[in-house]
This record gives C-alpha cells, structure tokens and sequence, in this order.
C-alpha cells in the first residue's frame, strides 16, 4: 500500500509539471501573448510596457518566466494579470460553488445512469430500451449552453420555478443553496447520463454471457438476485472508473459551460474568464488544480477498484 | 416409487433457436431415461445437441427465442413446461449441474465461501450463515479440498483450475441433489486432474446415490464411470444402450466412427489415426432423413427417410439405434482391420 500511494505521488508531481509546462508554452505561442500589454491598457507607452516587462520578468527566458509562475502560484503571490486580484484567493472563492455541483451532479449522474443502464439492458431490444437509447443519444448530443438557456428560460425565467443563476453557500442557506442547484445539477448531469448508461448497458449486455452468470442461474438464484449480485456487481467496475475521472474534472473547474451558464462564479467560470482574458497566470492555477484532483481521484479510484475486483492487486 | 422407475424421463425433447438465418434445430428428438443412482453418458461431438440438452432440463436455455417440444418428467413434474420459480427451486436443489471450464464458472468477485452459502441459503432460507458456512467446510472436505475453513475465505482467482471444479462440485452437492448433471466437466482440466475429478464423481455417486448425467465428448471418460450412454449426433440420439453394449455391440455407423478414432496404445503407430471424413452438417439446413447420410460410407436409397430409434435384438430392449440397415449387415460392415470402425469411403465402393 505504501509503495502504491509513493508511485502515485511520484505521477502526480510528473503530471503536474507536464500539463502547467504545455500551458505555458502554449500560451507563449499565441500571438499578442505577452501579458505586459494588457496589464499596462490600451494607452500605454512603450516605456510603461517596458517597466511592466521588468516589473514581472516578461522579458527574460521563458523558462524562468515559467519557474518565476509557479513559484508564484504556490507561494500564493499570484495575481491575476487581467484583473490584478489574487488569483489563490480567487480560486478559493469559487471552490465552495464548484464542489457543490460536481458532488452533487457526480451523485445524480452515477445513481440515474445505473438504473437507466440497468434498465435498457433488462428490456435489451424492446420498446423500453429503444426509447431510453433516444433519450440517452439526446442526452449526449445536448450542449450545456442550449440545455441550460431553454431550462432558465422556461422554468426560471417563465415559470419562476427556480432563480435563474447564482450561487448561495449552503452554511448560509441549505434551502437556497439546493434551489439554486437543481438546474445545474440536471444540465451538467444530462451529459453524463446519457453516455455511462450507455456504457452500462453494453457491459451489461456482455456480463450476462459469463459463465458465473449461468452458474447463479443453475444455483437456483431468482433473477433479481442473479441481476444484483452477480451481474451488476461485475458491470459496475468500468463506470467507476469512468465517474472517478470525470467527477476529478468537474471538481477541478471543468464543467465551463455549465458553470458560465447559470452563473456560479465556481472555478470553471473563473476559468472561462481568464481564457478570454489570456489571464495565464490565473488559468495556470486551475489547470494545476485540475491535474491534482485527476491524479489523485484516479488512485481513489483504484483503491476502489481492487476493493470491487479481489483480482485487482495496488502494487 | 420402485427402484426401477425412472428419476428422469426425456421423450422426444425438441429445442429449436430463431436466429438471423434461420431456425437452429439444436435438439431435434431426443430420448432416454435415468434411473436413481445410475450415471449415463450423452456423448457426441461439438454441436450434436448434447449440452443444450443438459442445459434445458435445468431450463437454463429458455429465452425469447428458443422453442420447446417433448416432455422431461422429473419427480411428477414437466421440466420443459415448468414455470420459472418452479424450476428455480430445483436448480441447483433437487437437480444440479457442474459446468465445463471451472475457470469461469464463478463469479471472481465473491469469495469462494459466500458463493457456496449462497447457494445453501436459496434453498433453505431459515438456515443461519454460520451453519450454511459449516455446510460448506463439510463439503469442500468431502471433495477433497485441504484446509477447507481457510479455502472458504479465498477467492476463485487463488485456486487452481482442479480446485475450482471440486468447489463447483462442492456446490453442486450442496442441497443433497437427486440428479447431478455434469456437463463436460473434465474437458477443461489436465489428465491427472480429470482422473482425480471421475473419481471424485464416482465416490459421490457410491456415498449419496445421486444420479448423475454425463455430458463429454470424450469416449475414454464414458468408459470409466458411465453405466449407460447414449450417443448424439446432429440434435438426434443415433444410438443408446449399456456400456457392454455400446463398446462391443455397436450398431450404429456413427458409433463406430467413434469407436475406430480411439488412439489405443496397441495400435500401429506408422498408420493413420482413423476419423470419420467430412464435418458434422450444418443445423440450419440439415440433409434430409438420416443426418449421417453425407458422411456415411453404408448409406443407401433409405436413409432419406428419418430411421425410427428401435430396439435391434429383442434380448436387448433398452439398446436402441437410429440406422435403416439391418442387423447382418451392420455385423459384417462395421469390422474394418479386424476392429471396430467406420470405414473409409473408397473401401467400400472397392
């Protein structure tokens, strides 16, 4: 076990460095990149820029422009180059928000896409499972943006259901916090629903062919139980993994659109903000964030994973 | 009941599939009995019908697709026609079954032990986990399992491909089944493990009578356990009768194609293994009447019509075959270099 969690910090760092060193000089490439000219504004002399260039170090090395941001980043002497805030209190700001939705987004996406998956591949090849793969093939092909604008339009903006964006902390309102989350929550879930119960359903589909399944059956196990304990068990390994990864990412500011769309001020939309902004110091930050919570929700998951199949071993 | 009624009396079972290109006659009237205690064999070759057979009569074929004809009496009781929660009670009760690649036959998420309790506890719900787990020590000891408590807590992954049938054996006699249906058990496993698995069976069938069908291909397991044998070819039963009566009377061609392709150890190396040419026809479109007839170098203008499964000797009743030719000739035809055999096409024509 020590060995596992040494590995997977050793992974961690490497990722880490690998993914802000591609942002950087990504960001190095883009023409009109150097932040100098919008810290300084649309009237600045050259000298001013000039100054900005020393002030920062814009103008030495790209590599220790690089060293000189991430040490920066975590010192937490980062401030943003668009709006001057500090950009780790920036991201603590939004963290409360962001979490709110993935965790609870991650909670309704894995329940509904197993009883949704479960479903489709009982009723595989009738009329059940033909609607569920229309809604599930909707459900995929629906961009948050138009998702999100048709539901506060209708049941925010219309029917005044629910606020039509913003975010309440829950130490300050459990109620309000919840409201305001309903509608994120469906839109971001949506997505996700629509692909892992279809993931599901075929590893379903495939499971009911094993062997051990026919053993259950000859033990003299009514379906149901065949279902729960044997098929299900073993087809919910793949969708773990799956939901570990991809609730890292929302976790870690990735759920951009859904975020923008109704407002949440979470990570994600500090994200969107500092993209268009070419603000890389702040977008370096998140991206830093996200790769963290990837790598480890990932050796989460393969904790888990060895937990769900005995024949799994960490190290 | 009397001693000689039988535990299981299949008639004319047929078993069809619908699939994309027709109908599949997997079954395609099968018939035999078995008595309490007794071991027969269904021999054949891949695809003769002989585990769809065995699986049926645990209804473990039944599905949007598949069709059933015939009866399989069990204890009073229909097992074609049986309802579901009818035959979930004597799966894996009163009849159970030990399936071909113990590899894959349990589930590799549960230990070993909880896969045994379940079982138990399907069958008698008022059982407490500790006594079920005590069955199972008892059990995985009867089939020789060493250190069974501790083996209990292992899971598949950990034991080897011998053990794992054991523990399927194990598991199978865990509700004391009248019936135990073995399909291909050995095939998966090596030499010595498949000797160490039939003699398993056997000590089962001595200690609890149970009765116990055996599914193989492999005439060399038949002739170490099998009181009976019937012998599928192509979804039908060409020939069935007593272990004497099938390896010394054969009287079916198909029978001796068998017979004549066993490697034995006094044979002439420097000659060919003998096997029966051509392949087994398809199940979709089988030929008309006999279904050996393509292969069969003895085949005449009869065998387009279906040969009836009858008895050939009326000293003999319970030895029946599905061949149009009569007996003198099938005496004369299936000795080939002074042993049983098929012969090869040219021969005859010579």
């Amino acid at each position: 076990m020590s060995r596992f969690i040494v590995r997977r910090l050793l992974a961690m760092i490497a990722v880490m460095i690998a993914i802000s060193l591609l942002t950087f000089l990504l960001f190095a490439a883009i023409p009109n990149g150097n932040p100098a000219n919008r810290l300084a504004g649309h009237l600045a002399t050259p000298e001013e820029i000039h100054l900005l260039d020393i002030k920062y170090g814009f103008n030495k090395p790209i590599y220790v422009q690089y060293v000189k941001t991430m040490e920066n980043i975590f010192t937490g002497q980062a401030y943003s180059y668009s709006q001057g805030f500090n950009v780790l209190t920036e991201i603590k700001a939004g963290f409360p928000a962001t979490l709110s939705l993935a965790l609870g987004a991650g909670i309704i996406w894995l329940l509904t896409s197993i009883a949704v998956g479960t479903l489709a591949a009982v009723k595989a090849g009738k009329y059940t499972d033909r609607v569920l793969t229309v809604l599930a093939m909707t459900g995929v092909s629906m961009p948050p943006f138009f998702l999100g604008a048709v539901l506060i339009y209708y049941l925010a903006f219309k029917a005044g259901i629910f606020p039509t964006g913003g975010f309440v902390p829950f130490s300050q309102s459990p109620y309000q916090w919840f409201v305001h989350l309903v509608l994120p929550w469906f839109t971001l879930s949506v997505l996700f629903i629509g692909f892992y119960s279809r993931v599901l359903r075929s590893t379903i589909l495939d499971t009911i062919n094993e062997d051990y399944v026919r053993t259950a059956r000859a033990k003299g196990l009514s379906e149901r139980q065949v279902l729960f304990r044997h098929i299900l068990r073993n087809s919910l390994i793949p969708i773990i993994s799956l939901w570990g990864l991809d609730l890292a990412q929302v976790i870690g500011g990735g759920a951009i659109l859904t975020e923008t769309v109704y407002n949440l001020h979470g990570v994600g939309q500090l994200a969107a903000e500092a993209i268009s902004a070419l603000d890389i110091i702040t977008l370096m930050a998140i991206v830093l964030l996200t790769a963290f919570f990837v790598v480890f929700l990932s050796a989460v998951v393969d904790i888990f994973y060895a937990f769900l199949d005995p024949r799994i071993r960490l190290s | 009941m009397s001693a000689n009624a039988p535990l299981l009396e299949v008639s004319d079972l047929k078993v069809s599939f619908a699939t994309e290109d027709g109908t599949v006659r997997a079954v395609d009237g099968v018939s035999f009995s078995i008595r309490p205690g007794e071991v027969v064999a269904i021999v054949g070759e891949s695809g003769s019908g002989k585990s769809v057979t065995a699986m049926t009569l645990m209804g473990l074929t039944r599905g949007p697709n598949a069709r059933f004809e015939g009866t399989a009496m069990f204890a009073g009781r229909d097992l074609v026609t049986a309802p579901e929660s009818e035959l979930q009670r004597i799966r894996g009760g009163d009849i159970a079954m030990v399936f071909q690649d113990p590899m894959s036959s349990l589930d590799p998420v549960y230990r070993i032990g909880n896969q045994i309790v379940e079982q138990i506890r399907a069958h008698d719900s008022h059982i407490s986990k500790a006594a079920a787990l005590d069955r199972a020590v008892d059990l995985m000891e009867r089939v020789g399992v060493p250190h069974a408590r501790e083996r209990l807590r292992s899971y598949p992954h950990e034991f080897s491909g011998g053990m794992r049938q054991r523990v399927m054996i194990a598991m199978a006699l865990s509700c004391s089944p009248k019936l135990l249906i073995a399909d291909e058990p050995t095939t998966a496993l090596d030499v010595t493990i498949q000797a160490q698995i039939l003699e398993e069976l056997r000590k089962l069938r001595a200690e609890t009578g149970a009765a116990i069908i055996l599914v193989t291909h492999d005439l060399g397991v038949v002739a170490d356990i099998a009181d009976r044998i019937v012998v599928m070819y192509s979804g039908r039963v060409v020939e069935q009768g007593t272990l004497e009566e099938l390896f010394y009377d054969p009287q079916h061609p198909y029978t001796w194609g068998l017979l004549g392709s066993i490697m034995r150890v006094d044979s002439d190396r420097s000659q060919r293994l003998p096997a029966i040419p051509g392949s087994p026809p398809s199940l979709l479109r089988p030929p008309a009447g006999c279904h050996l007839r393509p292969r069969c170098p003895h085949a005449f203008e009869k065998c387009t019509e279906v040969p009836l499964l009858k008895a050939g000797l009326a000293a003999a009743p319970e030895h029946l075959d599905r061949c149009w030719l009569d007996r003198e000739q099938k005496l004369k035809l299936r000795t080939v270099d002074g042993r049983i055999g098929l012969a090869a096409p040219s021969e005859v024509n010579a």
